[in-house]
């Protein structure tokens, strides 16, 4: 069977059921060819129609030439988390034409360039050729940028075939361009002439169909590492260093989008701020802790690599204690790894980065919404516990685009916790670095430029007294770990509390947290719908409070559902429950790509018939 | 009878002992000490505040050393190699204040190779230190990467690998100030010192420092026999503070001004009639020649007053960073509207 023959073929039935608003789209294409324009355009068209809408770009570690999958989940039920299903599938690289044919679920669509001359050997599936070459050709754009004009064309036929409205194209063309007339035209130009072929030549034969609802409503569309940036300058950044690294680096590129906008004098054009691309990582973090050590809001921003790269300046941090953030946009380890694909792989990494006894405190935000909220909390919490604060992010959350509520201001002031001036120290007989008065833990400190003759100090990783002077003595070195470790605890009741969903006679329970929200909260309710009720507790934040053990107390199971291979949340849960430790189980699943429900649902199952 | 003495007091109303640190437990007649008591004489005599100073150290013997001066300063001993990062960002926080790093020769062209060439890159102002003797200290003496081919020391055998030259770094690596001196040589120390600390850049201070311990045998390089028999200074250097009358007189032809930024100079009385410290490529031709003729140049080696420092490149207001209040550090609450209407 030939593609001409496919072509010819008339559509037979239109299926009884149509389904509206309930499925996923798979666009394969080849990286590097602008494709990307094109499923933002299609994704944020679906967000502006009011349909609840996720897009997950599933990319390769590549400039140019290899393969490339972006997914568009609708869900008028809001559910957002990637499916294992593809209904409608747009194909436009011939490398994977056969791979992508055979992923379409039964009874669902695959467009396709009809220039690849390979079979279509489906009879379950609906095909609709697209002249991808010829409309590209036609049309009025320069010849290079032919290649990427053609990808509009897709955006035409699917949004005639599925029922696009035309107008939240135009806004969405109008949005990526930044309202620059001649590449809207251009594109808008081709997608229009696609969607008026396939009106004239293609027959609907398919059930899929958008219909415009209200649900996205209020909501904004951001991606993690943007939301994160903006909410770090709401936090009063002043200072970031950074050294670009998959998928972190749009993080500090969105600082430097954003802080000359926000944070510089409209007069005297002065910036409170100041950024920095260092060499490496090791510089990168050494510039940012001695920003924090001197005062500074200051932040790095990094993926695994750098973390491994930051371990001994995070080991100074947390024992010199100097408030400094760094966000962590997780990716796929061990070692290089898979740099482009998503893991929640670093907990261990990070919660106890550096050698002796070092441990952190991490936030760990599970919406864009909630990158926001924790880029000013983090800087809160680092300035009043004087410690490293990490916020954990992943690839999935920090690159795509998500619909989320808007970012909310900042709901309390500004806390650079004890800091003393010069009028401060003035008043203090006795004041020594690392002196607990308040029996917090948490000591009180000065900052360079501080000009009272007694509020020099001379910071250390190596052994100190309570005056920051050197010392090898074993009662010092005690004394200050054993603060330390205080430290930590008051920390537990500062950090953002776990959120709690609790359904009616739900004898176990779920711990989740970060971006696999979206795909917990779907598995739950469908668990629900199949009979077995589930509360879930999603983490906010490490080292955990009295709520996370009380959880795990109320219920007579608890599987932790995380992105990595080890079960890494769960090794360190049930460190902090010991006597229920058995009770704890662990469902992991890591293989690069984001966590769906289908996935959660079959092994809790599988798990509770056993 | 012993007469009552007032202390003598500088023109900001400090001791000499306002400037000292805690005692050193550095080895007796290391060369640290001696730069140490070079940094309290330059500071002292420049009427500088200890308050107006940070200093900041690696990991070694010469990163131990900033406990031994201006203890009313803050300071960071920070890690092996990565001092120069730590710096950078810290004199963000209020760029009055002016930092003194005090690193060694392995920690600066060892591990902290690439943290020394970007911090030159960058032109952090600051003075940098590399106390330098061939030898890692604190290890118990191994040789570092700046010890001569061949040098024998105990328990290491010879060193089979071609030295390092930090000043031929410095110059390349586009440092705006670099010299060399011979921590036996004090009043050189001291006047370069000065200058360095007047300079509104990188400054870097290559110092001979003879490690008594594991590296003196009289024809090792880095040892105070070695020094004194191959040390050829460029010239002799004058300072003169801004605030101070110009009292120096030199022949015109034979002495060579450098305008620093802040207004003071320094005088280079040339010992060769055609020495430039401008000239980049002279420079490294006439340091490859005292090399092949086993010479240890001294002196102000290069400097440019012109670049621009890290801190002029940012805009950053008159006020430092580390005391701009709440509400000059986060937008206001009417922007948020704005940066959501920003989003899709």
């Amino acid at each position: 069977m030939s593609f001409v023959e496919t072509q010819k073929k008339p559509a037979e039935v239109i299926p009884a059921h149509p389904v509206v608003n309930d499925f996923s789209i798979t666009v394969a294409t080849i990286n590097g060819t602008g494709s990307q324009t094109s499923n933002l355009t299609l994704l944020r068209a679906l967000f502006k129609m009011g349909v609840p809408v996720s897009g997950k770009n599933l990319f390769p570690s590549n400039i140019q030439g290899l393969p490339t999958w972006y997914t568009i989940r609708v869900s008028k039920d809001g559910y957002l988390a990637r499916t294992e299903t593809t209904e409608v599938m747009v194909a436009m690289n011939a490398a994977t034409f056969s791979k992508d044919q055979a992923e379409v679920t039964p009874g669902g669509v695959f467009f396709y360039a009809d220039d690849f001359k390979q079979a279509i050997t489906r009879d379950d599936i609906v095909s609709y050729p697209m002249p991808v070459k010829k409309l590209a050709r036609e049309s009025d754009a320069p010849s290079q940028l032919r290649d990427y004009v053609a990808n509009m064309v897709y955006v035409g036929v699917l949004a005639q075939m599925i029922g696009i409205d035309v107008d939240t194209i135009q806004q969405a063309l109008d949005f990526h361009f930044q309202g620059k007339e001649k590449p809207i035209a251009l594109n808008f130009n081709i997608i229009e002439k696609a969607m008026a072929w396939a009106a004239e030549n293609l027959v609907k034969s398919d059930p899929y169909h958008i219909e415009a609802m209200d649900a996205t409503e209020g909501c904004i569309m951001t991606s993690g590492n943007t939301a994160g940036a903006l909410g770090s300058i709401y936090g009063g950044i002043q200072f970031a260093s950074w050294y670009p690294i998959t998928p972190a680096s749009s993080l500090a590129e969105s600082l430097n989008q954003y802080l000359p906008q926000l944070r510089q004098d409209p007069e005297t054009g002065e910036n409170t701020y100041a950024v920095v691309q260092a060499e490496d990582e090791l510089a990168a973090i050494g510039m940012a802790i001695g920003a924090g050590w001197g005062g500074l809001r200051a932040l790095t921003s990094t993926s695994g690599p750098g973390i491994s790269l930051m371990a001994e300046y995070a080991g100074l941090a947390y024992y010199a204690e100097t408030p400094v953030v760094i966000w962590d946009v997780q990716r796929m380890g061990p070692s290089t790894g898979l740099p482009t694909r998503t893991s929640q792989g670093d907990i261990n990494l990070t919660y106890y980065l550096g050698h002796g006894d070092t441990k952190h405190v991490l936030l760990l935000p599970g919406s864009a919404n909630e990158c926001f909220e924790f880029g000013w909390k983090a800087f809160d919490l680092a300035d009043r516990l004087q410690t490293l604060v990490f916020v954990l992010s992943d690839l999935d959350l920090g690159m795509n685009q998500w619909m989320t509520t808007p970012f909310e201001y900042p709901d309390a002031e500004i806390d650079r916790g004890k800091v003393l001036w010069e009028e401060d120290v003035e008043k203090i007989e006795d004041w020594g670095r690392y002196l607990d008065i308040d029996g917090d833990g948490i000591t009180y400190r000065t900052l360079p430029g501080n000009r009272h003759p007694r509020s020099g100090y001379f910071a250390r990783g190596t052994g100190h007294d309570e005056h920051a002077n050197y010392s090898e003595d074993p009662v010092d070195w005690e004394r200050g770990m054993e603060r330390l470790r205080s430290k930590f605890e008051t920390a537990r009741g500062m950090l953002p509390k776990p959120v709690i969903h609790t359904r009616s006679g739900a004898e176990i329970g779920v711990i989740a947290f970060g971006s696999t929200d979206p795909a917990v909260c779907e598995a739950l309710d469908h668990l629900n719908d199949d009979g077995l009720a589930v509360d879930y507790l999603r983490l906010r934040a490490l080292p955990v409070d009295e709520e996370v053990r009380e959880f795990i107390r109320n219920h007579q199971r608890v599987y932790v559902v995380e992105m990595n291979h080890d079960g890494q949340l769960h090794q360190i849960i049930s460190l902090e429950v010991p006597d229920r430790a058995i009770h704890l189980k662990s469902l992991t699943k890591n293989d690069g790509l984001p966590l769906s429900a289908d996935w959660i649902r079959g092994a809790i199952l599988d798990q509770e018939r056993e | 009878m012993a007469t009552q003495r007032t202390p003598k007091v500088n023109l900001v109303n400090l001791s000499k002992s306002d400037y000292r640190g805690a005692p050193t437990t550095l080895c007796q007649g290391c060369g640290h000490n001696s730069i140490n008591s070079q940094i309290i004489t330059a500071c002292y005599e420049l009427n500088i505040l200890p308050e107006d100073i940070v200093k900041f150290s690696g990991i070694g013997c010469s990163s131990k050393s900033p406990t031994y001066f201006l203890e009313r300063s803050f300071g960071f001993n920070s890690l092996h190699g990565r001092m120069p990062s730590l710096a950078t960002g810290a004199l963000f926080a209020d760029t009055s204040l002016t930092g003194i790093a005090m690193s060694g020769d392995g920690d600066t062209i060892s591990i902290g190779m690439g943290q020394f060439k970007h911090v030159m890159r960058r032109n952090v102002p600051m003075v940098y230190i590399v106390a330098n003797n061939g030898v890692y200290g604190l290890t118990k003496g191994q040789f570092s990467a700046t010890a001569e081919e061949g040098l024998a020391l105990k328990g290491q055998g010879q060193n089979p690998y071609m030295p390092i030259d930090i000043v031929w770094e410095a110059v390349v690596g586009r440092a705006t100030f670099v010299a060399r001196s011979f921590a036996g040589d004090p009043k050189q120390v001291r006047e370069l010192l000065k200058a360095a600390l007047s300079h509104r850049g990188i400054a870097v201070l290559d110092i001979i420092s003879p490690c008594v311990t594991f590296n003196n045998q009289d024809d090792a390089h880095h040892s105070y026999a070695w020094g004194r028999d191959h040390e050829v200074a460029l010239h002799d250097l004058s300072y003169v503070p801004l605030a101070e009358e110009i009292m120096v007189d030199y022949d015109a032809g034979e002495s060579k001004e450098v305008d620093m930024h802040d207004g003071s100079r320094i005088m280079l009385r040339k010992l060769e009639s055609d020495y430039d410290p401008t000239d980049r490529s002279a420079i490294l031709c006439m340091l490859e020649e005292a090399n092949r003729q086993q010479e240890l140049i001294t002196g102000l080696i290069y400097i440019d007053t012109e670049q621009k420092s890290l801190f002029d490149l940012y805009n950053l207001p008159d006020e430092p960073l580390n005391r701009l209040p709440a509400d000059r550090i986060r937008p206001r609450r009417e922007t948020i509207d704005k940066v959501n209407a920003m989003m899709f």
